[in-house]
């Protein structure tokens, strides 16, 4: 019981009133990985204006599902080179805490989606002219 | 004031004199109450010179302990604003037949409902559980504070100025008449042009901040710094609830930010998210909001689930029966939280194959919550109990909140929730698992934490005298309402016109005066033990025969809550150390590195207060203003270095030898 926390390495054991890391903290970024995300990230943002400035796709929900799904890539570039996320850092902690996010996200957003196109299921059924009609 | 209406509205934006209800006598009394109250305290604080320690030892104070007393007694104060609203409510609804319009004008009516349930949620039930998760977590793991300390008190502060902003609301302007979830398109700009709904929104916003951070706060708290020795299924069961609780604000707690910053743009600048044309959806902020709320009411209840689980397993004088299965039906509850949120609206129109999907979550959801039940009945069975009020808070709860629970599964059947939704009988059903299961969960706690947080127990009458007041006058008040319910009367109406209903609520109307008496039991019971401290003295810092690690310290604990830190190598890591002969070391001191207080929390929240009262009054340059001082102030707060201190190792050893003759002289 006498042992102060000064003298473990347990990475459980943090006290706060010091500041020893427990050897399985988050990696630091090196010039080399900022750049490479750094110029990921310009490339994935280029794309997307260069598919609408050019008009690259002829279907509009095409356009902006590719610029959806280069967002999505782009969130994982900016989690692995910038916030330097991997599966062991912080003892996998941080690998949970993203997967547990995605999963809510998923919900939420699937969830949602699902809900609200499902919303007139128990109305009377409505042409598009009644709809565009509609006050 | 200003001959130019312009120069008058860009000074004071829509704020005028006529915004204050000097007009309505009710709020005149109140206000006038209200006013004496406070002068009362001011000169009672000056009487007593207690500026000072109040400005040191409280409002600055970076100590997780009085952080978390600092909640609780916040929620306390609301939960009186609050209870003054529902008695209200039932007194207008008991008289309000045959034509007589009762007291209370619709135009009251609905703020008086919108503000009980806001206050309720949001200021009583969320300042209580983030109170006890501050004042336990830290003690429970062996941590002398939390990981943020500085942040911890900005958190408090934030919540505090919401609780200001909502109350603020009855003196000058009015209240939303919406509901407490203020659903569009009532709350919208065309609907409710007042400042009633911005007063709700910037309330809500303000406590959020607070609420976040300091659900952020506790989560690297407990997943950084436990004792050593203290692995995941060797944390105690309210510090499992507390994990999961305050993962699930993390993650829920944006979803309500971001929806109603939709409706500000809404309601300010003109933009149709939520409007019934345009392009707008009302159902989608429904639909977002109870994203939001459904994990919100688990927020409430897993910390109650905590402390009915320490009470019993301590009261019962036997480890927590199931301590595994418990942690698995917590993860497992926090999971499916966000899995059933459309039982709140299962008439908004959505088709067979959505309702019985989300009723079909909704009953498995109540699997894990019936196996915390058996676990409690298991260890109570051939458990030494002792029926301390904390037990007694304990064994009323899982009566209570059994029926809650079954009658919310019986909501959770889309066609009976068809009948059901919107009556009374919802109203009933809710308040029977937040008053059953989270209000007496809260009380359970204050009676079972306050020697730890003082020094001295709560007084044993009028603690029971409380209880029974309570538990009896919740089944006075609520029962008659499922009865209603299943007649029909829908909810938030302030006038009836059938004169059979009116027993009914003439024995709600009984209930909640009982109640009433069992909230001034507690009061009582806070002024009788505070005046019998001497003969209720706990010198032992373990009145209860606790099994974790809060009670192996002093009551109320040093500064530095442990001298050295636990090594913990069982869940129950106290009753463990007792039970292995632990002796307590007495010397060998060395300083204790502990941060220092600051004021920059509450002067942000300061700030933060006035810039939402500007925002809700239009008066944009006091809100620019008082923006950018928070910014400027909080990038300056990052430049001081000065944040921390050694408490001396003499100081250390004067204080555990002080500890060490109280200790002594109990044997």
């Amino acid at each position: 019981m006498t042992t102060h926390s000064h003298t473990h390495d347990d990475h459980h054991g943090h006290s706060h009133d010091h500041h020893g890391h427990g050897g399985h903290e988050a990696a630091h970024g090196s010039f080399k990985s900022y750049m490479i995300g750094f110029v990921l990230s310009v490339i994935l943002t280029a794309i997307p204006f260069w598919l609408v400035m050019a008009d690259v796709f002829d279907s509009k929900s095409a356009t902006v599902a590719a610029v959806m799904i280069l967002g999505a890539v782009q969130i994982v570039v900016h989690m692995i080179y910038f916030l330097h996320m991997n599966t062991k850092s912080e003892g996998g902690w941080i690998m949970m805490a993203a997967i547990f996010t995605i999963v809510l996200v998923v919900i939420c957003l699937t969830g949602s989606l699902w809900v609200m196109h499902h919303l007139n299921a128990n109305m009377m059924t409505m042409s598009p002219e009644m709809m565009k009609n509609m006050p | 004031m200003f001959s130019d209406p312009d120069i008058q509205k860009m000074i004071f934006g829509r704020l005028t004199l006529d915004a204050i209800p000097y007009h309505e006598p009710i709020l005149v009394a109140t206000f006038a109450a209200v006013a004496v109250g406070g002068l009362a305290v001011v000169a009672l604080i000056t009487y007593l010179k207690f500026w000072g320690p109040l400005w040191h030892n409280w409002v600055t104070s970076i100590d997780h302990k009085k952080i978390g007393i600092m909640y609780i007694i916040l929620a306390i104060v609301m939960l009186l604003r609050g209870f003054a609203d529902a008695i209200m409510m039932r007194l207008q609804q008991a008289i309000a037949f045959n034509g007589n319009e009762g007291y209370l004008p619709p135009f009251h009516y609905d703020q008086v409902f919108t503000a009980h349930g806001v206050i309720m949620i949001f200021f009583v039930a969320m300042p209580f559980v983030t109170g006890f998760m501050n004042f336990v977590v830290p003690l429970q793991i062996g941590a002398r504070d939390v990981s943020f300390p500085f942040l911890n008190n900005f958190s408090f502060w934030m919540t505090t100025a919401g609780a200001i902003i909502v109350m603020l609301s009855l003196f000058v302007g009015e209240f939303a008449r919406t509901g407490w979830l203020a659903y569009p398109p009532l709350s919208g700009a065309a609907y409710s042009p007042g400042v009633g709904v911005d007063y709700y929104i910037w309330g809500l916003q303000i406590a959020g901040v607070g609420t976040t951070l300091s659900g952020i706060n506790l989560i690297a708290t407990i997943v950084k710094m436990r004792a050593p020795g203290m692995t995941f299924m060797k944390m105690p069961i309210f510090t499992w609830t507390a994990l999961c609780t305050n993962i699930l604000i993390v993650a829920s707690f944006p979803i309500l930010t971001a929806t109603l910053v939709l409706m500000t743009l809404d309601r300010y600048i003109g933009t149709n998210f939520f409007t019934n044309d345009l392009g707008g959806n009302p159902m989608m902020y429904v639909n977002l909001i109870w994203i939001w709320g459904h994990p919100e009411v688990y927020i409430l209840i897993l910390p109650a689930f905590g402390i009915f689980s320490e009470i019993v397993a301590t009261f019962s004088s036997k480890r927590l029966f199931g301590y595994a299965s418990m942690v698995y039906a917590t993860c497992v509850i926090m999971v499916l939280s966000y899995v059933v949120w459309l039982h709140h609206f299962f008439t908004m129109g959505s088709g067979a194959s959505v309702n019985a999907f989300f009723g079909i979550t909704t009953m498995i959801i109540s699997i894990p919550t019936g196996a915390k039940l058996f676990n409690w009945l298991f260890t109570i069975y051939r458990g030494r109990v002792r029926y301390d009020v904390p037990m007694l808070w304990t064994i009323g709860f899982m009566v209570t909140f059994t029926i809650g629970g079954m009658t919310g599964v019986m909501l959770a059947v889309p066609p009976a929730d068809f009948v059901l939704h919107n009556s009374l009988f919802l109203i009933a059903h809710f308040h029977n698992v937040i008053i059953g299961g989270v209000l007496f969960g809260m009380l359970a706690g204050v009676n079972y934490w306050f020697p730890k947080a003082f020094g001295f127990k709560l007084d044993e009458f009028w603690g029971k005298m409380s209880f029974w007041f309570w538990l009896i006058g919740f089944y006075f008040a609520f029962m008659p309402l499922y009865v209603l319910g299943l007649m029909g009367v829908t909810r938030r109406v302030s006038q009836f016109e059938d004169p059979s209903l009116q027993i009914w609520f003439v024995i709600a109307a009984f209930g909640a005066v009982l109640i009433a008496i069992g909230i001034a039991c507690f009061l009582i019971q806070l002024v009788v033990s505070f005046r019998r401290r001497e003969e209720l003295k706990d010198e032992t810092g373990d009145p209860w025969n606790g099994r974790t690690l809060e009670w192996s310290t002093s009551s109320p604990p040093p500064q530095y809550n442990f001298a050295f830190t636990p090594i913990v190598y069982d869940h129950d890591g106290w009753y463990d150390m007792k039970e292995r002969g632990y002796v307590r070391p007495l010397e060998g001191y060395i300083p204790i590195h502990m941060p220092k207080n600051t004021g920059m929390g509450a002067i942000l929240a300061f700030f933060a207060l006035i810039c939402g009262f500007a925002l809700i009054w239009y008066i944009w340059w006091l809100a620019a203003v008082t923006f950018v001082i928070m910014i400027g102030l909080g990038i300056w707060h990052t430049f001081n270095y000065d944040r921390d201190f050694h408490i001396p190792a003499e100081e250390v050893t004067a204080v555990e030898n002080e500890r060490t003759e109280l200790l002594a002289k109990q044997v």
